[in-house]
């Protein structure tokens, strides 16, 4: 196994569903500009399309937001490298400070939308803050990766009514459970959302986040039908997680680094070939292992074989784009499950990835 | 002497007759006519006859007489008994009579103790939750809506003329406002926010209630309590408490346990007013020590990112300003820098020289002289700590960007070529604020659009981590990582960066780090002018 490269942007969000079928044509010349990290054209895009009469919210998530999308999957296909979606992605961030914003007529309340802490993917929870704004709440938005104790630290200066809180990527999910607890331990109900929490919401369920939406219009909607449920009395991550108690998510997070080390020792005794990578291989090889090590923490963290499982199947797409074979991901796999033979819901969830991928017919491009 | 009608028939010598009994017992028969009742009986029920119907306590004429039936209970004058029937042979039943009034005192008032404890836990942890006023009085309401009255009103202290009041009625529902009326209109309350002990209920005519104090579709008042919330110190304001009319008034245990109440919320709102103070004051103390938000100035792409070695922090040792051109300073200058020292103490040093700088923009024509300048600040001031950093200064030349970069014992800038070749800008110098006398070398560089100058500390190249643990991020990394960053805006080199330094580090420790990307727009209008660049949709 070779560059895989970090779990990325892709997925980051759900598309909002489209409901104005003239959105398209403008995403699609927005998407040229963004491609050109073009800024002019791009402002030009979005000056046009209110001017022809589309609404703000149609453009920033139609439009804005369909451009976003397409760029996560256009990186998963390897027809975009990173850099590229940076570029795209800074781009986009500038149209949207250009969007027009009336002002309420009338105060609906306080909401705070954040990332959560190690939280990069942005875009997703400034598209909320932006559908927010534009229905007339006063909306505080804090960006990307806000370390938990900030976060509580604002829900206290400004007594906002609910937190809205954003992961794209299911690594996060600890550390999203503790920002969760953290703050509905300070009084104020939480809504969660990004691909992060799974495609049907079911980790915000887990971590008894006060609600869940799919993508920014729905939580938007869902704010408008009334406040969020008064949350639970302060609780611990334990209370909803019992099966933490085995210590096995402690265990292999507290000890993720020896893990990729000795796997990656175990590598190259048992494939000779390694010996020729570069130094440049060698940290990519590395790379791949501490991510299925996240990875398979943050399952254990949950307790789903299908987040891991997930991921596998995910990075073999991504391998199989670039011309790399997904069965690769097979030699890492088995030391690990060497390595964790003591722990028997880490081995489950390796044995349940291992016979995805080993199963699976994959298709090379 | 009475005997058992039992034993009159058996003849069992051993019988214990009803009069010895230690309890009041009535006989009855079939039909429930009284026939017999000992002296404690008697004297605990006077008026019933025996061969008449029982017809007083009525809950024991009402009692059935079936064999196995259970004990009633019922009150008899103040006291509270219990009658437990033992069916006798021939039909009757003989009632014993127990009393429970103690007991059943005992029980109620123990039943009130926990709800009384169960309600102050409640409330404690609820108040303890928030540290945002505004949330702590609207909790105070609610809980004393819910809990002590029909209606609570808390009212916060203050030096405007109307004070900020929340209301709660039963049903939970909030009104936040401010007080309308006057507030001495209210016996009592302008000496509870001043912190005077209450006034009793009794004392308050409930018909004095001025209007705004009642809430919306309230009805007649039947009385009120009004409590001071005993703060730090300082009173934290007031909690009223209304009854409607047909209602019992306060009692003193009541209003004992509402001042219980008043001092657990009153605790919270003060700390929650602290809590507010302290921060209005961090706020304004930080303000200028906090990186500031960049963007494209004179047709130049600035971008920065900041992350200060504790993450909770917002300010460290690390800084960046960019100083758009003036009447005395023709280019805009950009300076990015690293104080010796971490937190707080190094963060304000930064203020300092941040200060420093700004003042000395008419000598940005030579960087040189700036440096000497803030070098002779430096090393007569008190601080022992050095600063290393980058002077940029930054013009357009038609649409290209021209820059003077000039280190202070600094890690050179990297400039990231439209081809992505990267290369370090060839400047140098002394470190500042150590010897009496530095030098400096300035290097001059053109940025073509899409090229990009990237200053940065070395709390970028010196980041621990990477998969294996320990290995440090180093000069190649990021080299290599801004080979791909060609042609990209400022925000995206900046980003991107900053993302991989982040992943590097995973969880652990790391010192400041800054990064600031001085980028020649790639403009498409422009560029589609010219043939060497990608036209405007076809990059």
């Amino acid at each position: 196994m070779t560059t895989t490269p970090a779990p990325h942007r892709v997925g980051a969000r759900l598309a909002s569903p489209e409901r104005d079928e003239r959105a398209a044509e403008w995403a699609g010349k927005l998407w040229t500009a963004a491609r050109a990290a073009d800024e002019y054209s791009a402002l030009d895009v979005v000056t046009n399309a209110l001017d022809a009469g589309l609404d703000a919210e149609t453009v920033l998530l139609e439009v804005i937001g369909a451009v976003q999308h397409r760029v996560g999957a256009e990186w998963a296909a390897n027809r975009m490298s990173v850099a590229d979606e940076h570029a795209a992605t800074a781009i986009n961030d500038r149209v949207i400070a250009a969007l027009p914003a009336d002002r309420p007529a009338e105060f609906l309340g306080r909401i705070t939308v954040a990332c959560v802490d190690k939280e990069w993917h942005a875009l997703p929870a400034r598209l909320l803050a932006e559908t927010l704004r534009l229905r007339g709440w006063q909306v505080g938005y804090l960006g990307a990766q806000v370390p938990t104790a900030h976060l509580i630290g604002q829900v206290h200066r400004t007594g906002a009514d609910a937190v809205c809180l954003s992961a794209a990527l299911p690594t996060r999910l600890p550390l999203a459970h503790a920002a969760i607890t953290a703050v509905q331990a300070a009084g104020t109900p939480v809504m969660v959302g990004g691909l992060g929490f799974g495609a049907d919401g079911r980790y915000a369920r887990l971590m008894g986040a006060d609600a869940w939406a799919p993508e920014a219009r729905a939580a938007a909607d869902r704010l408008a039908a009334g406040p969020l449920p008064r949350p639970r009395p302060p609780h611990q991550a334990v209370d909803d997680l019992p099966h933490l108690a085995d210590q096995e998510y402690t265990m292999v997070t507290r000890s993720s680094r020896d893990l990729v080390r000795e796997t990656f020792q175990g590598l190259e005794r048992r494939y000779p070939a390694m010996a020729a990578y570069d130094d440049d291989q060698r940290e990519r090889t590395a790379e791949d292992l501490a991510h299925i090590v996240d990875f398979l923490a943050a399952a254990l963290y949950v307790d789903d074989p299908d987040l891991f499982t997930g991921f596998l199947t995910w990075t073999g797409e991504i391998l199989t784009a670039r011309g790399v074979p997904a069965r690769s991901l097979l030699p890492g796999l088995d030391l690990l499950e060497e390595r964790l033979r003591d722990f028997p819901r880490a081995r489950r969830l390796i044995r349940a990835g291992h016979d995805a991928i080993s199963t699976r017919p994959w298709e090379t491009p | 002497m009475i005997s058992s009608p039992d034993s009159s028939r058996t003849g069992d010598p051993c019988v214990v007759s009803v009069a010895a009994a230690p309890y009041p017992v009535v006989v009855t028969d079939t039909a429930g006519h009284v026939m017999e009742l000992n002296d404690a009986a008697l004297a605990l029920l006077p008026e019933v006859r025996v061969g008449e119907a029982l017809s007083s306590p009525g809950w024991l004429a009402d009692a059935p007489r079936t064999p196995d039936a259970d004990p009633v209970r019922g009150t008899v004058g103040e006291g509270f008994f219990a009658a437990h029937p033992s069916v006798l042979p021939g039909g009757g039943t003989a009632w014993w009579l127990v009393e429970e009034t103690a007991h059943r005192a005992a029980v109620a008032e123990l039943e009130a103790e926990r709800e009384r404890t169960r309600f102050l836990t409640e409330a404690s942890s609820a108040l303890l939750a928030s540290l945002n006023l505004d949330r702590c009085m609207e909790i105070t309401a609610r809980l004393a809506a819910a809990h002590l009255a029909d209606a609570a009103l808390v009212i916060a202290p203050t030096t405007t003329r109307k004070p900020p009041m929340v209301s709660c009625d039963a049903e939970g529902r909030l009104t936040r406002g401010t007080v309308s009326g006057a507030v001495q209109s209210v016996p009592g309350l302008a000496e509870a926010l001043r912190g005077f002990p209450p006034v009793p209920s009794r004392w308050i005519d409930p018909a004095a209630a001025p209007g705004w104090l009642i809430p919306d579709g309230f009805g007649e008042v039947g009385s009120l309590v009004i409590t001071p919330l005993p703060g730090h110190g300082v009173p934290a304001g007031a909690l009223v408490l209304l009854r409607r009319a047909p209602r019992a008034a306060f009692s003193e245990t009541e209003e004992t346990f509402a001042g219980l109440f008043a001092a657990r919320a009153g605790a919270a709102m003060s700390a929650a007013r602290l809590y507010a103070e302290q921060n209005a004051v961090t706020d304004t103390l930080m303000r200028d020590l906090l990186p500031p938000v960049l963007r494209q100035t004179e047709g130049v792409e600035f971008a920065g990112g900041y992350r200060a070695s504790v993450d909770t922090d917002r300010v460290g040792g690390d800084f960046y300003d960019v100083h758009p051109p003036s009447e005395d300073c023709p280019d805009a200058l950009a300076v990015l820098g690293d104080v010796a020292g971490k937190g707080l103490e190094a963060a304000v040093l930064t203020g300092k020289i941040r200060n420093t700088l700004h003042a000395l923009l008419p000598m940005g024509g030579d960087h040189g002289q700036m440096l000497r300048l803030l070098n002779n600040a430096l090393c007569n001031s008190h601080h022992a700590r050095f600063v290393t950093l980058v002077l940029a200064s930054v013009r357009r030349d038609d649409r290209d960007v021209l820059l003077r970069l000039t280190s202070a014992g600094h890690p050179p800038p990297l400039i990231v070529r439209r081809d992505g070749t990267v290369e370090e800008a060839d400047t140098g110098g002394s470190l500042i604020g150590v010897m009496p006398s530095i030098v400096s070398r300035t290097a001059e560089v053109r940025l073509v659009p899409g090229e990009t100058c990237l200053l940065y500390t070395d709390g970028v190249t010196e980041a621990r981590g990477g998969p294996l643990g320990d290995t440090m991020f180093g000069e190649q990394r990021l080299r290599r990582a801004l080979a791909e960053c060609a042609g990209l805006p400022a925000e995206a080199v900046v980003e991107r960066v900053q993302m991989l330094v982040d992943q590097w580090i995973g969880d652990g420790d790391h010192d400041d780090i800054a990064a600031l990307a001085i980028t020649a727009p790639r403009g498409a209008h422009l560029s589609a002018v010219d043939g060497t660049t990608p036209g405007r949709y076809t990059a």
